[in-house]
């Protein structure tokens, strides 16, 4: 079935079968392996992507289902905020030790831009809620937190990204 | 996944017709109940029709004394819609607990119905509110719509459209989280209307259920006090590494007081 999607920017079409998940499209097909697959049964998070705006789990979603949407991919995300060779969020996982193996580390920063596009001053709880649904076995969550604040004060600082 | 033909009909005589033609068909709204099952093979479908292109199957209304939500409303829609504050605060809160915010951007209100998962947080607003389950065929009332375990009223190929909601006096919800999923191993809703008071429970049975010994002393005075030490007989209740089922009929009793309590400071 033919999928036409918008992905980072650039159009994408493409003849796929109706069982492909997003994350298979975007990691077989495009070859952006950035979104990563953690679990597989919706549970860590580690595939988030945005569609049209919203983070959503790529592993649970159809392709076919959102022909005609928009998708932003980790690789993606720093033209969003102005082509920066990396956003905003990522500079403060970066600077705030929020990593250490990194698997998990792009479905965190898809997640965390997200919560703070609705809540550009959340506060550690809310940051907690908000990244709920995304699971990481290495750093304890303390850096990821702290990291999501200082993002969300640069994206506030420079409004809009 | 095993291969599967997909549809996106835009209206819902088009689904009706797909999904009576199809042997097998299957509805899918947001997916996230449907995609895992399939992922791990516990079902295959022939074909998916997604009610994600339907026109007005999404929006939400409301008047004085009732809250209309389409079936395919996702729940973060429902968390943020200021209609649904308005008129039933106590059922945004229930839908911005729903699991995570990933999920709540693609499940839908149908799609929980029509699933019946013992654990989920929307039966007991249904029930406790005394809704109205609106689909392609009839109108069904929440108290004949859940049947049991994953198990409805529905027919095949049945379509929910739209679920009414009466507007309560006041009503509050409360759960108990599994940690690792969000679902409810106990959650309570408590609804008080000018005829009385509904007390409805999820994730403790088989199927929500409501609780009549605390409806019955709620309608007398909508006090935790009222329903003070009351919980329900552990018989029949579900048992798993979570939760005994001792546990999640003292839960029933302590969720209930929150759920009252929660209410009363709305
Ligand atoms: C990680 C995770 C955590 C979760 N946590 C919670 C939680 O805390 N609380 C909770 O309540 N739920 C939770 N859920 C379930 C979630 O709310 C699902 O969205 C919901 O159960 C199903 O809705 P859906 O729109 O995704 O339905 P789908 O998965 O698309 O469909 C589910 C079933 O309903 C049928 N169906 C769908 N729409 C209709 C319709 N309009 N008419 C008739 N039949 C229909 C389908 O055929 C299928 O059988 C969680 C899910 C995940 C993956
Ligand atoms: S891979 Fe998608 S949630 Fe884990
Ligand atoms: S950094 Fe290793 S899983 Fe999060």
């Amino acid at each position: 079935m033919d999928v036409a999607l918008e992905v980072n920017g650039a159009a994408v079409r493409h003849d796929i079968r109706e069982n492909t998940l997003l994350v298979d499209l975007l990691r077989e097909t495009l070859g952006l392996t950035g979104t990563h697959v953690g679990c597989d049964t919706s549970q860590c998070g580690a595939c988030v992507v945005h569609v049209d705006g919203r983070a959503i789990k790529s592993c649970t979603v159809l392709a076919v289902a959102l022909d005609g949407s928009s998708v932003t991919t980790i690789e993606g995300l720093a033209a969003t905020a102005g082509g920066d060779a990396l956003h905003p969020m990522q500079t403060a996982f970066h600077e705030k030790h929020g990593l250490q193996c990194g698997f998990c580390t792009p479905g965190m920063i898809m997640s965390a831009v997200d919560l703070v596009r609705q809540n550009p001053a959340p506060t550690e709880r809310e940051v907690r809620a908000g990244l709920e649904g995304n699971l990481c076995r290495c750093t304890g969550y303390q850096n990821i937190v702290a990291a999501v604040i200082e993002g969300a004060r640069v994206m506030r600082e420079r409004q809009g990204v | 996944m095993k291969p599967f033909a997909y549809h996106r009909p835009t209206d819902l005589a088009q689904a009706a017709a797909l999904l009576a033609s199809t042997p097998d068909a299957a509805i899918i709204g947001g997916g996230m109940s449907l995609l895992p099952v399939l992922k791990l093979r516990l079902a295959e479908h022939a074909a998916l029709v997604d009610l994600g292109r339907i026109d007005g199957l999404r929006n939400i209304t409301a008047g004085n004394a009732e809250l209309s939500i389409g079936a395919g409303a996702r729940h973060a829609e429902v968390a943020a819609s200021p209609e649904v504050a308005r008129t039933i605060p106590a059922l945004a809160a229930l839908a911005g607990g729903i699991g995570d915010p990933h999920v709540r951007n693609r499940g839908t209100l149908g799609g929980v119905l029509a699933n019946s998962d013992p654990a989920a947080d929307y039966p007991a607003a249904v029930l406790a509110l005394g809704a109205s389950i609106h689909t392609n065929r009839r109108s069904l009332l929440a108290d004949t719509f859940f049947r049991g375990l994953f198990t409805t009223a529905l027919e095949p190929g049945e379509i929910i459209t739209r679920v009414t909601f009466p507007v309560p006096l006041a009503a509050g919800y409360a759960k108990f989280r599994s940690p690792a999923s969000r679902f409810a191993i106990v959650g309570v809703f408590v609804a008080r209307f000018a005829e009385g008071v509904r007390v409805a429970a999820t994730g403790a049975g088989p199927c929500v259920f409501r609780v009549r010994h605390m409806e019955e002393a709620l309608t007398g005075s909508f006090t935790g006090q009222a329903i003070a030490g009351m919980t329900v007989a552990a018989d029949g209740l579900n048992g798993d590494i979570h939760a005994e089922p001792s546990y999640r009929a003292h839960l029933v009793g302590v969720m209930a007081r929150r759920a009252v309590a929660a209410a009363l400071a709305a």
